[in-house]
């Protein structure tokens, strides 16, 4: 029985492996897509990343220091990992396109998170500039990764205006509350034809785990890792809770139940007079 | 002839060139397809006036006094 258990672990593992993540034609290998703010430095940093198994990273674009020439492209580039430039900071249509071009030209790269905020308190999607920028980019020729709220309305709507991906968010960023209204994601990717990817509000390994296990297609965080007491350990956490997380997906959960289901058969007991 | 970059006053050569000016700033020798010549990724952007100017057309344009000129590149980020 041990050979049997071990052939099984060990097909598991090759499942994992052959389980891309495929967008825009670009296979990852990974389904954690990380984010890089947050960290304190850039070689904690880089451990953490390397730790979480990334494939693809995204970063903002801000005006160039000279003081600051320990670059995080160049860390990107040296480990391989493919950069998704975002528009954090926007909260206009106007400024988010202006940042996407500055982007591709920066970064030589059509991907783009497309991030519209409302205001700095809630860090919410704008969604009337959201579906605004959206439109301009696509006919920009741009890949758009689209950060929206958890509203299956919004997210059909951005997939039909041509998103690449439609991002819902769990809860807001930066608040590790995990996802509040996992209806809605499993709404949102039983409708969605484009990859659903879960964005923003993740807290520990077990919200990435639910993320998958509701459908999403791949999980991208920061805070819960670059503000980790150990941001390394908690980048391999991740690593493995995503795959988890694929896998309970794939192989099917139980229905929930009212009351207990014996798991050892009732006849055969023994008998004590 | 003094331009603004980055929201602060700049000097620059009379007619300098956007590769001029990146050069400059970056300590980077550029080619005049606007790769660095040393190889490795520049990861910069321009924008002149609120128009981004293609890595393509840095070599070929001049910049004019008062231009008003941002300098991005990748930083951390969500």
């Amino acid at each position: 029985m041990a050979g049997t258990t071990v052939a099984g672990v060990a097909g598991t593992a090759r499942h994992a492996a052959a389980d891309p993540f495929i967008v825009d034609g670009v296979h990852l290998g990974s389904r954690l897509i990380m984010g890089t703010g947050g960290a304190p430095s850039l070689d904690g940093l880089g451990a953490a990343l390397i730790a979480s198994g990334t494939e693809l990273t995204t970063v903002a674009m801000r005006r160039y220091s000279p003081a600051e020439t320990g670059s995080l492209f160049q860390l990107l580039v040296d480990h391989n990992i493919r950069v998704l430039p975002n528009t954090a900071g926007c909260f206009t249509a106007r400024d988010a396109v202006m940042t996407a071009e500055l982007a591709r030209e920066a970064l030589e790269t059509d991907w783009v998170k497309l991030e519209v905020i409302a205001d700095e308190h809630t860090l919410l999607p704008d969604a009337v500039e959201l579906v605004d920028a959206t439109e301009q980019l696509v006919n920009r020729g741009f890949k758009v990764f689209a950060y929206t709220n958890d509203d299956p309305v919004l997210a059909l709507r951005l997939e039909n205006l041509g998103a690449t991906a439609v991002m819902p968010l769990g809860s807001p960023i930066g608040t590790g509350l995990g996802i509040l209204n996992p209806h809605n994601i499993e709404l949102i990717v039983s409708r969605a034809s484009v990859p659903v990817v879960l964005d923003a509000g993740i807290g520990t390994a077990s919200d990435a785990a639910l993320a998958m296990e509701l459908g999403c297609d791949a999980v991208l965080l920061a805070t819960a890792v670059t503000r980790a007491q150990n941001p390394a350990m908690m980048g391999e956490a991740f690593k493995h809770a995503v795959i988890a997380g694929r896998l309970a997906k794939a192989a099917g959960r139980i229905p929930r139940r009212e009351h207990a289901l014996a798991s050892s058969a009732m006849e055969g007991r023994a008998e004590f007079l | 002839m003094n331009i603004t970059l980055n929201g602060t006053v700049h000097a620059v050569d009379d007619g300098a060139s956007v590769t001029t000016l990146i050069s400059q700033v970056t300590g980077r020798n550029l080619a005049p397809n606007g790769q660095a010549a040393d190889g490795r990724k520049l990861g910069v952007a321009v924008a002149r006036n609120s128009e981004v100017v293609p890595r393509s057309q840095w070599f070929v344009t001049a910049l004019a006094e008062g231009d008003d000129v941002e300098l991005v590149t990748a930083v951390q980020g969500g």
